[in-house]
């Protein structure tokens, strides 16, 4: 059983509890051991960088020491939190004078930053550390006939971490693949969906989650899978008021890749928090039961 | 006498954790422009504020509201023929703008961010709830109601916070912070 220091973040204490749960959930059945670190504390998000630099790469090295502490890598399924503290970790790794400073800081938590940790994304566990062929032997309820739109959005893969493919992944759609599901050709997979712009300035925002509403519709998705509590938000929670918006019709859930993983191994949707969406995901995951809504424009989609 | 620092200068040395941002190389080809799914909304494209901060137009810059509809979604970074890290940039004008104390009459995004500082500073963890009184009341009615018509709905699912979280070790966490920035109350 391998071990993580797991972060789960601020979102996932309660707007993403569904998400929170279902990552405990499959990494169980994965065999991982996601040790929450103790008393963590937030990343910083946007809004922290936004007003210093210093004080929020200081926010995240006490969540690196912490893990560190344990021996262990952290994984966190927030990608504002893994892009965060990914980059807090390298520039702390790479300047001494900053982690000099940093670690002065730290020590009135009896804390220190030694720069031995290596920060992961969950999707990045599931995919690279557990790998598809194990994941793929698990699925006793295959998602078969399940259309997935895989959004990747921003920050699992911008800025480029190490030397991965930033402009065409396709590990989000194999993984999808693993399941049995179809992962839908969706051109807008990696655009952004306007993160906590939704907040501030909430005209583009609207206009951003619509185009990609649009873009996941067009190319016939059932449901869109996500990485991140904030797409998450963003791209169901906000629908309504995009419809209003644009005098649109969208209706199309929002799931996170864990509650996808965890339907197709069987376990029961309450366990993976599937039932507290505000875009009903229950009626586009009976996966046996279902029929095409529209026969003549499936089969012409496969033509 | 001193030479004076240009304010491109100021701007590629604003990041403390690299070895400068290198926006003297730009070559104005729009690749970030083009990359930037907010453009169309900023009143400079990232192209021209680059362009704008080369030509020293200080007051100009500062005053455009392009840096805070930056999502951070870091398309143009990856893209930028040059290495400059444009979204970091963006990040850099943020910070420069509200020490200042120069940023375009009726931003929500300065506010916004002040908030959650202090919500961080006071638990050591966000609370939607009390960001929300950032932005809230500088929406019209219609965008109110529909605001408030989602949080019930979001209530009713479990998934608004009632009380916000604390981290245990507040008082350490607090010391570790005045240890970077003497902030006195932080109330």
């Amino acid at each position: 059983m391998k071990q993580y220091a797991y972060f789960p973040g601020c979102s996932l204490e309660k707007m993403a509890q569904s998400y929170h749960s279902s990552t405990l959930e499959t990494a169980r059945a994965l065999d991982l051991e996601l040790k929450e670190i103790d008393d963590w504390n937030c990343c910083g998000a946007t809004a922290y960088f936004h007003v210093d630099e210093l004080l929020a790469y200081t926010l995240c090295a006490r969540n690196l020491a912490m893990a560190e502490q344990d021996h262990l890598e952290l994984v966190t399924p927030c990608s504002g939190c893994y892009k965060n503290m990914y980059f807090a970790n390298a520039h702390l790794k790479h300047d001494a004078d900053l982690a000099d400073h940093i670690n002065y800081a730290l020590e009135a938590d009896n804390l220190k930053f030694a720069g031995t940790g290596v920060v992961k994304h969950l999707i990045e566990v599931f995919v690279n550390d557990v790998g598809l062929p194990a994941i793929k032997a698990k699925v006793t309820h295959p998602l078969t006939g399940l259309r997935v739109a895989p959004y990747y959005g921003c920050q699992i893969l911008r800025p480029r971490k190490d030397h991965e493919d930033v402009e065409q992944p396709r590990f989000f759609e194999d993984l999808m693949t693993a399941l049995g599901a179809t992962a839908v050709d969706f051109p807008l997979k990696l655009r952004c969906c306007g993160g906590s712009l939704i907040l501030t300035n909430r005209e583009a925002a609207l206009s951003m989650v619509r185009n990609l509403l649009q873009s996941a519709v067009k190319a016939g998705a059932d449901v869109i899978a996500t990485a991140c509590p904030l797409c998450q938000v963003n791209l169901e929670c906000y629908q309504k008021q995009v419809n209003r918006e644009f005098n649109t019709d969208f209706s199309v859930p929002v799931l996170y890749f864990t509650q996808l993983i965890g339907t197709a191994f069987g376990i029961p949707p309450k366990r993976l928090g599937i039932g507290s969406e505000l875009v009903e995901a229950k009626p586009v995951l009976r996966c046996e039961s279902r029929t095409p809504s529209n026969p003549a424009e499936r089969s012409g989609s496969h033509a | 006498m001193p030479k004076t620092i240009k304010f491109q200068d100021e701007v590629i040395n604003l990041l403390h954790a690299t070895e400068g941002n290198p926006l003297n190389t730009c070559m104005q080809c729009g690749t970030c422009s083009g990359a930037c799914p907010v453009s169309a909304f900023m009143d400079q494209p990232p192209r021209r504020l680059i362009a704008m901060i080369q030509a020293a137009l200080k007051d100009r810059v500062l005053k455009t509201n392009t840096f805070w509809y930056c999502a951070s979604c870091y398309s143009c970074t990856v893209r930028c023929p040059r290495g400059i890290d444009v979204a970091e940039m963006m990040y850099a004008l943020k910070r420069y703008s509200m020490w200042k104390g120069q940023h375009p009459e009726g931003a929500i995004g300065p506010v916004f961010s002040r908030t959650f500082v202090k919500t961080i500073l006071k638990s050591g963890r966000s609370y939607e709830p009390v960001l929300a009184t950032s932005y809230f009341f500088t929406y019209g009615v219609p965008e109110m109601l529909q605001e408030a018509q989602m949080a019930t709905s979001l209530m009713l699912k479990g998934r608004l916070p009632l009380l916000p979280a604390r981290i245990k070790r507040l008082e350490n966490f607090r010391r570790m912070i005045h240890r970077i920035v003497p902030l006195g109350d932080t109330e």
